[in-house]
């Protein structure tokens, strides 16, 4: 059994990575090195404080050094290493899923893959969307906890509902959905963005799309994996 | 090999159900670690080399 979660886990992560890394490298990684051009020219309040740190005493800020990807392969190689984590981790979760309900067919995994991008882009983004570098936004644990809230409010809500026998769970399911979205995301105090607003826009379809054929793909191979191994 | 499928589908069907929620769970924690630390880790270094990874997924960055 845990042969057939790591098998399944480990090839799925793998291609869903390497399909990953191939859209974002021609869709999503030109809009953020666009974006950077913007915050390298703007002299950015971020920029000054993490100068003046380093000035301060370079001894105590030993983060202000800290090993960074050059452009170019070193880039395009450890954000590659970052997407294989990530897709292995979600592909871990989704084998888990199948041990309690096996998938009947492939296409029970789009579903699965669908259930994940809803939880973990769709629900999280309505309140946070993807921001390019350079764009204010409110304090980082803030958003990470009210993010990490609402996916698992998004998950345990979608799971009752379809999954829950009685009408009382089911519409429970629908308001833990709803939460998160009446309490709202953390906001920054003030909007503002370094990036030009349709490099911005371009930027959250090119993420939404990105991430939604990502989400398919680790839905149809994981299941497709699953169902070709026996427990 | 037809030994070992029947060996191995005899062991599925005496897996119980405590067996595979726990399977499931610790599959489902080891995934969120990864994610975890690939996508919501402060460590600068990690930080950086998935920079792109985490604008890309919108999770929270900065």
């Amino acid at each position: 059994m845990f042969t057939r979660i790591a098998r399944t886990a480990g090839f799925t992560g793998l291609l869903a990575a390497l399909l990953l890394t191939v859209l974002q490298s021609f869709w999503v990684a030109p809009l953020i090195l666009q974006a950077e051009t913007y915050e390298g020219s703007a002299p950015a309040a971020a920029h000054e404080h993490e100068h003046a740190d380093a000035a301060a005493g370079e001894s105590h800020h030993h983060d202000a050094e800290a090993w960074s990807p050059e452009d170019g392969w070193q880039r395009v190689l450890s954000t590659t290493g970052g997407n294989l984590v990530v897709a292995v981790g979600f592909a871990l979760l989704l084998a888990g899923m199948y041990t309690l309900r096996s998938p009947r067919s492939i296409g029970a995994g789009a579903l699965w893959g669908l259930g994940g991008f809803a939880v973990f882009c769709l629900a999280p983004n309505l309140g946070l969307p993807p921001e390019l570098p350079g764009t204010a936004a409110a304090d980082l644990a803030q958003r990470q906890f009210w993010w990490v809230g609402t996916a698992a409010a998004t998950a345990v809500g979608l799971a009752l509902m379809v999954f829950a026998g009685n009408w009382v769970l089911k519409i429970a399911g629908l308001i833990l959905l709803a939460i998160p979205h009446v309490i709202g995301a953390p906001q920054p105090e003030v909007h503002e963005s370094l990036a030009p607003e349709a490099l911005e826009s371009q930027f959250i379809v090119a993420s939404l799309l990105t991430n939604a054929g990502f989400w398919l793909a680790l839905g149809l191979i994981s299941a497709w994996l699953y169902r070709r191994q026996s427990a | 090999m037809p030994v070992t499928t029947t060996a191995s589908h005899a062991s599925s069907t005496s897996t119980t159900l405590s067996q595979r929620v726990i399977a499931a769970v610790s599959a489902s924690v080891l995934g969120l670690c990864l994610v975890y630390f690939a996508g919501f880790s402060h460590i600068e270094a990690v930080h950086n080399a998935a920079h792109d990874t985490r604008h890309s997924a919108a999770f929270p960055c900065h």
